[in-house]
């Protein structure tokens, strides 16, 4: 069965990339003036910008924000005061030595992370400090510890309303916490609605900021590394596009688990090696670190040259922690659900330390190098100006970078696959062909994300993900007294020695 | 104070071999025998998101598989009289092994080596070797 879907898969990629090589301008222009319209509606809406200070602020940052901003307080500040015992829980303290063979509570995590972190934490700090200032640092930090609420707040409802099924597998996320949990408290109309509005989103963001923005923008990359415009790959997208068409079809479609896993292999390496880079850059200017820590703090309130000033300063970082780690999107879900513990709580404090990770430790050392090296001054932005800024102190860093690029966007892909499959079959049901159209469909949009400049379609899909975040927050608003009770049982239960640390 | 004697059973020949010579210490000494199968598993290694939705489902089929191959072997010896205990772990075969030998306070613990396929010749050779720099108690290691 794999086999027919893998041939059949190849074949249509074969088919389109020759259709490309001939009649590309046609297609690119076809497609950009039919989806045009409405790519323009959606991203207009999803978008929408407010003028603050002379700098346009996207209110789906805001809603992000202020969600962060009322679960933090909501909570308490869980993610300060329960900070050590997410460390605890992570390190296997509260698990039962006999449920080893189950998922980890650090298994569950790096999953999550792999697809949370990427081009965020590369190329978005930069685009932030290049617009926003060194102080646009001290913003992102402050959104990624907020975040961190959020995060906590929909994993512990993604395990607490996960759904078993009688094979044993699990499948969980928004879809099924907005829809067996609004049934809980006398909704069950409005939870079906905002399930399914959240599954077509939740697809539409694998396909496009899952899929398509990922390969582009690794395209991107690979071209920039092998001469630019000179380049024997600039205008092979397609090219590009098939081989890593092929590859995730093979993981998806075929199988071959062994491919992720090699890839996953790989993955932390280049994180090590990109954080120890970092590092050592800090280390060997670590005089200028208190400046640089200066210019991030007074950058934050009184940055000079950036436009909007302060305001503009934390629009850009607000905007690119939000970006970067995902927090009250409804992705992280998916994948924690599969935990195996009878306490949703204990894998929400998990969770928490997502976005402390993805932002408050990797996009500040992003962050910190690009101000220590200087390259601020420069015209560059984006995934350049970390490129150059790293290159100032490791000439080769540059083509480690661009594959760590690929390797990130790959397992970033691999991922989102994943949400979307699990969308797509809440909304078709668990069925093998329906899977298979899907992933066909998947790959397709692989190679047409690599190949194809079609602004217009990356603009929309980019906005389905943060479409995410209207049903899934408003359902968190809904569902947080719910967390809450949660939480008050799972600390008396500590306390009373119910819940036992084993080690 | 009963006996006991751990045999790391994966169901291979050189494993039965050392089941059978710790079967004939165990009737020697009036001991039990606790066969341990340790299924090679680390919390640390990455899954992708799928792996991690059917983790539980796969699990059970793998302890469902160990099971089937453990029992007929604990049966046939209870059947001569022998008071036959069985379990599968997941984690690392040696520190697994040294753990149970703790907790029965084991008299011995028994592995087989050279087994017929690979994987098996992998995995029993080098918790041979290893097993004896760190196990609590004496092993046997049993060609």
């Amino acid at each position: 069965m794999s086999h027919k879907a893998l041939t059949a898969a190849a074949a249509l990629m074969a088919a389109s990339s020759a259709a490309h090589a001939q009649i590309a301008q046609t297609i690119d222009e076809a497609i950009n003036t039919a989806l045009s319209p409405i790519s323009d509606f959606v991203a207009g809406i999803i978008f929408y910008s407010v003028p603050i200070a002379g700098v346009s602020f996207p209110l789906i940052v805001g809603w992000l924000i202020l969600a962060a901003t009322v679960f933090t307080l909501y909570f308490g500040f869980i993610q300060f005061r329960g900070f050590k015992h997410s460390i605890d829980v992570v390190r296997g303290r509260y698990d039962n030595p006999k449920d080893a063979g189950e998922v980890s509570r650090f298994q569950a995590l790096t999953t999550a992370l792999s697809a949370t972190v990427g081009l965020g934490n590369i190329a978005g700090v930069a685009v932030a400090v290049s617009i926003g200032g060194a102080g646009a640092t001290f913003w992102m930090i402050l959104a990624g510890l907020m975040g961190m609420a959020s995060k906590f707040t929909e994993v512990t409802l993604g395990v607490k309303y996960r759904k078993e099924n009688p094979d044993g597998t699990v499948s969980g996320g928004p879809m099924y916490y907005l829809s067996r949990g609004f049934a809980e408290i006398g909704k069950p109309g409005l939870g079906r609605f905002f399930a399914i509005f959240f599954s077509i989103c939740c697809i539409g963001g694998a396909v496009g900021g899952g899929n398509m923005f990922q390969a582009n923008q690794a395209f991107q990359q690979v071209v920039n590394v092998t001469g630019g415009e000179a380049s024997f790959l600039a205008d092979k997208g397609w090219l590009f596009g098939l081989v890593l068409a092929s590859i995730v079809g093979m993981v998806i479609i075929g199988g071959i688990k062994s491919i992720a896993r090699v890839t996953e292999k790989i993955v932390p390496v280049m994180a090590a090696i990109y954080l120890g880079a970092g590092l050592v850059i800090i280390l060997m200017n670590i005089d200028m670190v208190g400046w640089a820590f200066t210019q991030i703090v007074v950058g934050a309130f009184s940055p000079e040259g950036v436009a909007g000033g302060a305001i503009g300063a934390l629009i850009q970082g607000f905007r690119r922690a939000a970006f970067s780690n995902e927090a009250g999107i409804g992705s992280a879900p998916i994948a924690h659900s599969a935990v195996r513990t009878r306490e949703p709580v204990s894998q929400g404090y998990v969770a928490l330390l997502e976005p402390f990770i993805d932002t408050v430790v990797i996009c500040t050392m992003t962050a910190l190098v690009i101000v220590i090296s200087g390259q601020l001054a420069s015209d560059l932005t984006g995934v350049q100006l970390t490129s150059a800024a790293f290159a100032t102190a490791f000439p080769w860093f540059p083509v480690v970078l661009a594959v760590a690029v690929v390797l990130f966007a790959f397992s970033t892909m691999i991922a989102w696959s994943y949400y979307g499959l699990k969308s797509w079959t809440y909304l078709v049901g668990e069925n093998k062909s329906m899977e298979n159209v899907y992933k066909l469909f998947f790959c397709a949009c692989v190679v047409a994300g690599a190949s194809m400049s079609l602004g217009p379609v990356i603009d929309f899909s980019d906005s389905m993900i943060f479409a995410m975040a209207l049903p899934n927050i408003i359902g968190l608003y809904l569902l947080m007294p719910v967390v809450k009770r949660e939480i008050a049982s799972y600390w008396a239960r500590i306390d009373s020695g119910e819940i036992r640390r084993y080690r | 104070m009963v006996k006991t004697f751990i045999v790391g059973f994966d169901g291979t020949d050189s494993c039965r071999r050392a089941m059978d010579f710790a079967v004939e210490c165990a009737r020697q000494q009036n001991g039990t025998l606790h066969l341990v199968h340790v299924l090679e598993w680390s919390p640390y290694s990455f899954l992708t998101t799928e792996e991690l939705n059917e983790r539980h489902a796969r699990r059970q089929e793998e302890v469902a598989r160990a099971e089937k191959f453990i029992e007929p072997a604990c049966e046939a010896l209870r059947k001569t009289g022998l008071e036959v205990t069985s379990e599968v772990r997941y984690g690392h075969s040696v520190e697994i092994m040294c753990e149970i030998a703790k907790e029965k306070e084991a008299a011995q613990i028994f592995v087989g080596r050279r087994g017929r396929t690979k994987l098996a010749a992998r995995l029993i050779g080098s918790v041979g070797m290893s097993l004896v720099q760190v196990s609590p108690v004496p092993v046997t290691v049993v060609p």
